[in-house]
């Protein structure tokens, strides 16, 4: 029954992402019909939609653009007691939570410092996070289709037009999968609606608070752009967030459907649709063995809380199963929304979820960020290679030389500066110690968890982790940046060094990268590079707490 | 930079108008329109007292009632919340033993493990078939009603599977305890047709 439960799942979001990608892929190409409001739009602001941009030009849009939307979120959320569409009266946000939630939104993070029934208003909510669901994913989207244009176009200078590219993965693919998904939550009880929160006296007299509001449309991108900020302070535990099992299914489908078809677009720009297959194979052989491992300890529970799953922490309706599909989908696609509090997962769990986030959310990822996050993988994998069989590596017929691979070990240099730098910090800075709950290797583990989410722009926590007070507001804004931008950066730069090789015909010398030697070398490459550099920090936590659970001990 | 400040103000402004104002208003309309119980948070009204809603636990102490799971956060919807207790925390094994405890004196029996942990959201609107059922004797002694006929009641209430594959089999607390209400109502003798308040 288990199996059969997830096979079906994988086997309808693989047909889902198949069919997404086709649509994708003539999206990115321009759709004539289509072409005729883009150019509007985009006139009007004024972008000459005809003209491509080299890298540099590519990577200034993408900071321009994400400055913009930072500068506007943090006045928002500034400035929401006084702004409309305010019904429960909730006052403005301190300066060092509003820098921190203006950046995890912008940079598709999401990580939540705040609790959204208490601390934001409705017009905060829509005009502020709504549209950062949408343009952040879109932002990665578009630089995704920019870097995979850097390995697969024929061989030139520029790699896209940014606005283009943006405006398209908004308009053409996020707003329609949206309003199909919040329709459907709706239906299933996600409350749509600009009332405040109502009180009601409950069967045996006690007054009840209910919180509502505009939260189906929110929760829809949510899901789908991975970005995961819950509109209601637990997330989609909270039974107005995911009332049912369908709505269960349908927001465990969204979190990884557009990753997931991200692969599949590649192999069509590729030209070449085992090359995207490969890099499916190499994502999903890894989590499904992190899914495993998931499934097979919240299933089996915790004996020191008595018989039965490990239900602390969950919802009743999900039980072990669904609560593990979505732990390990969100981790694993940079979305960091929860059905289940994490924290409360057996340690080996815990364990999985941080090797998906510390690895830099490249088992499928966010939204574009995790096929580019791959890529970078890819890259050090022909690298690998290449010195194997002494030849100079090359990827889909171009060669890779030394400026790739200085680029790529740049950009992943960026994870265990945040992870391991910033969570040392924390773990040292007596005022930064004060955020941590459980006593025990369990501590450390909410700390690193903390860090990790951060670094990879995931926005999960081990939620008794203190994450509002001054110091980690601000060390986790900046780490997100770093999160972010240090690899958009150095990957839209390879892009635009490959884009200026010649493509080599294939001989029988050439290294084939659509097989299951290159699907292992790939898997080998992300575990020892990512893996290897994190085992330390892991032994010390989540490896350490469940040795001292099995020899009966606690904290 | 500079010269890309026209198109980023311009397209913020663009997108916040269209998936922070037009989308999320437009997808409230049409929600308001054809599920409007489901869009306004699927509330129960007695006459105009509003009881709760359907999808959020309500606390429950009066035996003749079916009792929740543990609550971190004491059913308080404005201000939700778990124990966040990791798997090796004293106090989350304490926390649990005591409560197994405690379940054993009121039902007689040893706690199915939704009894004694507390949900992710703290407003976990079910419990586990096994737990409704172990309650029976105890709700059917307070309401001086035919246990048989409790236990019957509370099995028709159970939500099975979606698709016979995923979620787990549940009953839903509160609408429950509704229908424990209109089917046996308490004995007249506490005046009030609802237990001690």
């Amino acid at each position: 029954m288990t199996f059969l439960a997830y096979a079906l799942y994988f086997g309808a979001l693989i047909g889902a992402a198949l069919m997404l990608a086709a649509w994708m892929a003539r999206v990115y190409a321009g759709i004539p019909a289509l072409a005729g409001v883009e150019r509007l739009l985009l006139r009007g602001a004024g972008v000459n939609p005809g003209r491509d941009m080299a890298w540099p030009g590519y990577a200034l849009a993408v900071l321009a653009f994400n400055l913009v939307g930072f500068i506007v979120l943090y006045a928002i959320l500034r400035g929401q007691g006084a702004l409309p569409l305010n019904p429960d009266g909730i006052g403005g946000m301190a300066p060092d939570l509003a820098f921190n939630t203006a950046v995890s939104f912008v940079t598709n993070t999401n990580w939540q410092a705040y609790s959204g029934e208490a601390q934001l208003s409705y017009l905060s909510q829509m005009a502020g996070l709504t549209v950062q669901n949408f343009v952040s994913a879109g932002t990665g989207m578009a630089v995704a289709v920019a870097v995979i244009r850097g390995f697969t176009a024929a061989k030139g200078t520029t790699i896209g037009n940014f606005w283009v590219d943006l405006v398209r993965s908004v308009l053409w693919i996020l707003l329609p999968l949206s309003i199909l998904l919040a329709l459907f939550l709706a239906w299933q009880g996600v409350p749509q609606t600009l009332l405040g929160a109502v009180t009601a006296s409950g069967l045996e007299g006690t007054e009840q608070v209910i919180a509502r509001g505009p939260a189906a449309a929110q929760i829809a991108i949510k899901q789908l752009g991975t970005n995961g900020g819950g509109f209601f302070g637990v997330n989609s535990a909270h039974p107005f967030e995911n009332p049912t099992i369908a709505s269960n299914l349908a927001q465990s489908l969204a979190i990884l459907l557009i990753p997931v078809a991200f692969c599949f677009l590649f192999g069509r720009m590729a030209g070449d649709r085992r090359e995207g297959r490969a890099i499916f194979a190499a994502m999903a052989v890894m989590f499904v063995a992190g899914l495993v491992v998931i499934h097979l300890y919240e299933a089996a529970g915790n004996p020191a809380l008595g018989l039965g799953a490990n239900m602390e922490g969950k919802e009743q309706r999900f039980g072990a199963l669904l609560s593990s599909l979505w732990a390990a989908s969100t981790t694993a696609a940079s979305n960091g929304s929860v059905n289940a509090m994490h924290d409360s997962f057996m340690p080996l769990s815990g364990l999985v979820m941080l090797v998906f986030m510390q690895i830099g959310e490249v088992i499928f990822g966010g939204v574009g960020a995790g096929l580019y996050g791959m890529l970078l993988y890819v890259v050090l994998a022909v690298f690998l290679a290449g010195l194997m069989v002494g030849r100079t590596p090359e990827y889909l017929g171009r060669k890779v030389e030394a400026r790739e691979v200085t680029l790529a070990v740049l950009a992943f240099l960026s994870m265990p500066l945040g992870i391991l730098v910033g969570g040392a910090i924390a773990a040292t800075v007596p005022q930064a110690l004060a955020a941590v709950q459980d006593a025990g290797p369990h501590g450390f583990s909410e700390i690193l968890y903390a860090y990790s989410s951060a670094t990879g722009n995931n926005g999960s926590a081990f939620g008794g982790w203190g994450a509002a007070g001054t110091w980690h507001t601000t060390a986790l804004g900046l780490i997100m940046l770093l999160g972010r931008y240090a690899i958009i950066v150095p990957m839209l730069a390879i892009a635009g060094s490959m884009i200026r090789k010649t493509r080599a015909p294939v001989t029988s010398g050439t290294f084939p990268t659509h097989g299951p030697l290159f699907v292992t070398l790939l898997i080998l490459t992300v575990l020892i590079l990512g893996a290897l550099t994190f085992f330390p920090v892991l032994a010390l936590g989540p490896i350490a707490e469940e040795t001292a659970r099995a020899a009966g001990q606690s904290f | 930079m500079l010269t890309q400040m026209r198109p980023a103000l311009t397209l913020t402004l663009f997108f916040t108008l269209l998936t922070g104002l037009a989308y999320p208003l437009a997808m409230t309309s049409v929600a308001q329109k054809l599920f409007p119980d489901a869009a306004n948070g699927s509330l129960i009204a007695q006459g105009d007292r509003v009881i709760g809603s359907a999808l959020v636990a309500q606390g429950f102490a009066a035996p003749g009632y079916l009792h929740p799971r543990p609550s971190a956060s004491g059913w308080n919807e404005a201000g939700t919340g778990a124990s966040n207790l990791g798997p090796t925390s004293a106090l989350l094994i304490a926390a649990v033993a005591e409560r197994r405890a405690a379940w054993r004196a009121e039902n007689g029996t040893d706690a199915p493990i939704d009894a004694v942990t507390a949900s992710g959201s703290g407003l976990d609107p079910h419990i586990s078939p096994e737990n409704a059922a172990a309650q029976a004797g105890r709700i059917a002694t307070a309401r001086g009603a035919d246990p048989a006929a409790i236990a019957a009641l509370i099995d028709s209430a159970v939500a099975g599977r979606s698709l016979w594959l995923y979620g787990e089999p549940s009953v839903n607390v509160l609408l429950t305890n509704l229908a424990l209400d209109a089917s046996f109502p308490f004995a007249p003798a506490d005046g009030k047709g609802t237990p001690t308040e």
